[in-house]
Protein backbone atom coordinates (compact mmCIF):
# COMPACT_ATOMS: atom_id res chain seq x y z
CA UNK A 1 0.00 0.00 0.00
CA UNK A 2 1.23 3.55 -0.68
CA UNK A 3 -0.24 6.38 0.64
CA UNK A 4 0.46 10.37 -1.11
CA UNK A 5 -0.87 13.13 0.78
CA UNK A 6 -1.32 16.72 -0.88
CA UNK A 7 -2.60 19.75 0.87
CA UNK A 8 -5.52 22.20 -1.19
CA UNK A 9 -6.78 24.87 0.62
CA UNK A 10 -9.63 23.67 1.28
CA UNK A 11 -8.42 20.15 3.11
CA UNK A 12 -6.26 17.13 2.34
CA UNK A 13 -6.51 14.94 -0.65
CA UNK A 14 -5.00 11.40 0.58
CA UNK A 15 -4.17 9.18 -2.81
CA UNK A 16 -4.54 5.40 -1.49
CA UNK A 17 -3.00 2.86 -3.81
CA UNK A 18 -2.29 -1.04 -3.47
CA UNK A 19 -3.82 -3.22 -1.19
CA UNK A 20 -5.80 -1.59 2.11
CA UNK A 21 -5.95 -5.05 4.66
CA UNK A 22 -5.66 -5.91 8.09
CA UNK A 23 -1.47 -5.61 7.52
CA UNK A 24 -1.25 -2.55 6.02
CA UNK A 25 -5.05 -0.34 7.18
CA UNK A 26 -3.37 0.49 10.43
CA UNK A 27 -0.76 2.32 8.64
CA UNK A 28 -3.40 3.98 6.79
CA UNK A 29 -5.58 4.90 10.46
CA UNK A 30 -1.87 6.51 11.51
CA UNK A 31 -1.17 9.06 8.89
CA UNK A 32 -4.92 10.68 9.10
CA UNK A 33 -4.87 10.46 12.40
CA UNK A 34 -1.34 12.34 12.57
CA UNK A 35 -2.74 14.69 10.18
CA UNK A 36 -6.00 15.54 12.59
CA UNK A 37 -3.33 15.94 15.21
CA UNK A 38 -1.67 18.35 13.01
CA UNK A 39 -5.07 20.38 12.60
CA UNK A 40 -6.53 19.20 9.56
CA UNK A 41 -10.51 17.98 9.68
CA UNK A 42 -10.98 17.69 6.14
CA UNK A 43 -10.23 14.79 3.92
CA UNK A 44 -10.27 13.68 0.15
CA UNK A 45 -9.65 10.03 -0.16
CA UNK A 46 -9.16 9.24 -3.89
CA UNK A 47 -9.57 5.36 -3.96
CA UNK A 48 -8.81 5.58 -7.59
CA UNK A 49 -5.51 3.01 -7.11
CA UNK A 50 -7.02 0.92 -4.56
CA UNK A 51 -7.32 -2.08 -5.33
CA UNK A 52 -8.37 -3.95 -2.48
CA UNK A 53 -9.66 -2.98 0.84
CA UNK A 54 -10.91 -5.61 3.86
CA UNK A 55 -12.94 -4.70 7.14
CA UNK A 56 -9.94 -3.99 8.53
CA UNK A 57 -9.72 -0.86 6.19
CA UNK A 58 -13.13 -0.23 6.70
CA UNK A 59 -12.89 0.19 10.53
CA UNK A 60 -9.86 2.46 9.98
CA UNK A 61 -11.70 4.53 7.95
CA UNK A 62 -14.83 4.50 10.33
CA UNK A 63 -12.58 5.29 13.26
CA UNK A 64 -10.87 8.00 11.44
CA UNK A 65 -14.95 9.40 10.77
CA UNK A 66 -15.55 9.02 14.11
CA UNK A 67 -12.43 11.21 15.21
CA UNK A 68 -13.62 13.54 12.87
CA UNK A 69 -16.99 14.42 13.46
CA UNK A 70 -16.15 15.42 16.89
CA UNK A 71 -14.03 17.56 15.43
CA UNK A 72 -16.67 18.87 13.02
CA UNK A 73 -14.52 17.36 10.25
CA UNK A 74 -15.63 15.59 7.44
CA UNK A 75 -14.09 12.84 4.97
CA UNK A 76 -15.11 12.10 1.11
CA UNK A 77 -14.51 9.77 -1.22
CA UNK A 78 -14.00 10.00 -4.88
CA UNK A 79 -12.93 6.87 -7.38
CA UNK A 80 -14.05 4.29 -5.84
CA UNK A 81 -14.51 1.34 -8.14
CA UNK A 82 -14.25 -2.64 -8.76
CA UNK A 83 -14.01 -4.35 -5.52
CA UNK A 84 -13.38 -1.34 -3.37
CA UNK A 85 -16.81 -0.37 -4.69
CA UNK A 86 -18.31 -3.33 -3.85
CA UNK A 87 -17.15 -3.58 -0.22
CA UNK A 88 -18.47 -0.54 0.09
CA UNK A 89 -21.96 -1.25 -1.16
CA UNK A 90 -22.25 -4.34 0.76
CA UNK A 91 -21.04 -2.55 3.65
CA UNK A 92 -23.32 -0.01 3.73
CA UNK A 93 -20.88 2.66 4.07
CA UNK A 94 -22.16 3.68 0.55
CA UNK A 95 -24.76 5.34 2.37
CA UNK A 96 -23.03 6.98 5.18
CA UNK A 97 -20.54 8.70 3.30
CA UNK A 98 -20.38 11.31 0.47
CA UNK A 99 -18.66 9.79 -2.31
CA UNK A 100 -18.16 11.72 -5.62
CA UNK A 101 -16.99 10.84 -9.13
CA UNK A 102 -14.35 13.28 -9.67
CA UNK A 103 -12.08 15.43 -7.31
CA UNK A 104 -13.02 18.50 -9.54
CA UNK A 105 -16.88 17.45 -7.71
CA UNK A 106 -15.65 17.03 -4.38
CA UNK A 107 -12.85 20.06 -4.08
CA UNK A 108 -16.03 22.27 -4.58
CA UNK A 109 -18.19 20.27 -1.59
CA UNK A 110 -15.14 20.87 0.41
CA UNK A 111 -15.28 24.67 0.26
CA UNK A 112 -16.86 26.85 2.75
CA UNK A 113 -20.09 27.29 2.31
CA UNK A 114 -20.07 30.98 3.17
CA UNK A 115 -17.94 31.61 0.37
CA UNK A 116 -20.50 30.54 -2.69
CA UNK B 1 -13.10 -34.88 -3.79
CA UNK B 2 -9.80 -33.24 -5.37
CA UNK B 3 -7.03 -31.77 -3.11
CA UNK B 4 -5.13 -28.54 -4.29
CA UNK B 5 -3.44 -27.08 -1.63
CA UNK B 6 -2.60 -27.78 1.82
CA UNK B 7 -0.34 -25.33 3.86
CA UNK B 8 0.24 -24.55 7.63
CA UNK B 9 1.65 -21.40 9.10
CA UNK B 10 1.62 -19.61 13.13
CA UNK B 11 -1.66 -18.01 13.03
CA UNK B 12 0.20 -14.32 13.01
CA UNK B 13 -0.64 -11.31 10.95
CA UNK B 14 2.49 -11.40 9.40
CA UNK B 15 1.98 -14.52 7.48
CA UNK B 16 -1.38 -13.30 5.71
CA UNK B 17 0.08 -12.47 2.57
CA UNK B 18 1.72 -16.25 2.01
CA UNK B 19 -2.02 -17.41 2.92
CA UNK B 20 -3.68 -15.47 0.49
CA UNK B 21 -1.34 -15.87 -2.14
CA UNK B 22 -1.59 -19.16 -2.31
CA UNK B 23 -4.96 -19.31 -1.75
CA UNK B 24 -5.94 -16.98 -4.68
CA UNK B 25 -3.07 -18.70 -6.99
CA UNK B 26 -5.10 -21.99 -6.33
CA UNK B 27 -8.48 -19.95 -7.07
CA UNK B 28 -7.50 -18.69 -10.09
CA UNK B 29 -5.68 -21.93 -11.44
CA UNK B 30 -9.51 -23.09 -10.64
CA UNK B 31 -10.55 -20.76 -13.63
CA UNK B 32 -12.46 -18.34 -11.21
CA UNK B 33 -12.92 -14.56 -13.02
CA UNK B 34 -10.85 -11.22 -11.05
CA UNK B 35 -14.36 -10.72 -9.25
CA UNK B 36 -14.53 -14.27 -7.99
CA UNK B 37 -11.28 -14.26 -6.62
CA UNK B 38 -11.09 -11.02 -5.05
CA UNK B 39 -14.29 -11.97 -3.20
CA UNK B 40 -12.14 -15.39 -1.92
CA UNK B 41 -9.48 -13.24 -1.00
CA UNK B 42 -11.72 -11.22 1.26
CA UNK B 43 -13.29 -13.69 2.84
CA UNK B 44 -10.30 -15.62 3.15
CA UNK B 45 -8.75 -12.84 5.08
CA UNK B 46 -11.53 -12.09 7.02
CA UNK B 47 -12.00 -15.52 8.72
CA UNK B 48 -7.70 -15.81 8.65
CA UNK B 49 -7.91 -12.26 10.99
CA UNK B 50 -10.07 -13.71 12.95
CA UNK B 51 -8.10 -16.75 13.95
CA UNK B 52 -5.03 -14.60 14.42
CA UNK B 53 -6.56 -12.32 16.48
CA UNK B 54 -9.32 -13.99 18.44
CA UNK B 55 -8.25 -18.21 18.07
CA UNK B 56 -4.94 -18.09 20.96
CA UNK B 57 -5.41 -15.62 23.48
CA UNK B 58 -2.83 -17.26 25.77
CA UNK B 59 -0.48 -19.27 23.40
CA UNK B 60 0.65 -18.99 19.99
CA UNK B 61 -0.91 -21.65 17.63
CA UNK B 62 -1.37 -22.99 13.83
CA UNK B 63 -3.78 -22.35 11.06
CA UNK B 64 -4.42 -24.65 8.63
CA UNK B 65 -5.82 -24.06 5.38
CA UNK B 66 -6.98 -26.78 2.41
CA UNK B 67 -8.53 -26.04 -0.68
CA UNK B 68 -10.43 -28.76 -2.60
CA UNK B 69 -12.92 -29.04 -5.28
CA UNK B 70 -15.96 -31.40 -4.56
CA UNK B 71 -18.93 -31.69 -6.65
CA UNK B 72 -18.04 -28.49 -8.86
CA UNK B 73 -17.76 -26.68 -5.58
CA UNK B 74 -14.73 -24.93 -4.19
CA UNK B 75 -14.12 -24.94 -0.68
CA UNK B 76 -11.55 -23.23 1.34
CA UNK B 77 -11.22 -25.29 4.40
CA UNK B 78 -9.72 -23.26 7.63
CA UNK B 79 -8.57 -24.97 10.74
CA UNK B 80 -7.30 -23.91 13.61
CA UNK B 81 -6.84 -25.17 17.12
CA UNK B 82 -7.84 -22.41 19.44
CA UNK B 83 -11.06 -21.42 21.44
CA UNK B 84 -14.30 -22.85 19.45
CA UNK B 85 -15.74 -20.04 17.53
CA UNK B 86 -19.21 -20.98 14.89
CA UNK B 87 -19.21 -17.49 13.03
CA UNK B 88 -22.39 -18.92 11.80
CA UNK B 89 -24.71 -18.48 14.44
CA UNK B 90 -23.45 -14.55 14.92
CA UNK B 91 -25.96 -12.30 14.24
CA UNK B 92 -25.53 -9.32 11.02
CA UNK B 93 -23.96 -5.79 12.14
CA UNK B 94 -26.83 -3.07 11.68
CA UNK B 95 -25.29 -1.41 8.38
CA UNK B 96 -27.91 1.33 7.93
CA UNK B 97 -26.54 2.93 11.31
CA UNK B 98 -24.87 6.32 10.81
CA UNK B 99 -21.45 6.99 11.55
CA UNK B 100 -21.57 7.82 15.33
CA UNK B 101 -24.29 4.75 15.76
CA UNK B 102 -22.11 2.39 13.71
CA UNK B 103 -19.90 -0.44 15.49
CA UNK B 104 -16.57 -1.14 14.50
CA UNK B 105 -17.05 -4.63 14.42
CA UNK B 106 -19.24 -7.74 13.30
CA UNK B 107 -18.25 -6.88 9.10
CA UNK B 108 -15.76 -9.23 8.61
CA UNK B 109 -17.35 -12.33 9.30
CA UNK B 110 -20.67 -10.54 7.43
CA UNK B 111 -18.49 -10.27 4.50
CA UNK B 112 -17.63 -14.20 4.65
CA UNK B 113 -21.13 -15.05 4.79
CA UNK B 114 -22.46 -12.64 2.06
CA UNK B 115 -19.50 -13.51 -0.51
CA UNK B 116 -19.78 -17.14 -0.21
CA UNK B 117 -22.46 -19.70 -1.57
CA UNK B 118 -22.17 -21.45 1.61
CA UNK B 119 -20.70 -21.42 4.94
CA UNK B 120 -19.76 -24.86 7.42
CA UNK B 121 -18.86 -24.62 10.88
CA UNK B 122 -17.95 -27.65 13.02
CA UNK B 123 -15.84 -28.29 16.44
CA UNK B 124 -13.94 -31.32 15.98
CA UNK B 125 -11.21 -32.91 17.80
CA UNK B 126 -10.68 -30.03 19.53
CA UNK B 127 -10.27 -28.17 16.29
CA UNK B 128 -12.45 -24.76 14.48
CA UNK B 129 -13.21 -26.17 10.75
CA UNK B 130 -14.34 -23.44 9.15
CA UNK B 131 -15.77 -24.38 5.16
CA UNK B 132 -15.74 -21.45 2.69
CA UNK B 133 -17.75 -22.61 -0.37
CA UNK B 134 -18.07 -21.44 -3.81
CA UNK B 135 -19.56 -22.86 -6.61
CA UNK B 136 -18.13 -23.29 -9.45
CA UNK B 137 -20.00 -22.49 -12.62
CA UNK B 138 -20.48 -24.94 -15.27
CA UNK B 139 -19.62 -24.79 -18.69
Amino acid sequence: MEIQTRKERNGVIVSVKGRMDAVTAPEFEKTLSDLIIKGENTFLLNFGALEYISSAGLRSILATAKKLKEKQGKILFVGLRGPVEEVFKISGFHSIFKIFDSEEIALKEMAPKEIE
Amino acid sequence: MKRLLSIKFPAKLENLGRFMESVSNCARRQGFDQKKIHEIELATEEALVNICSYAYPEKPGDVEINCKIENDRFIIEIIDSGVPFDMTSLPDPDLTADIDERKMGGLGVFFIKKLMDEVRYRRENDRNILNLIVKKEKG
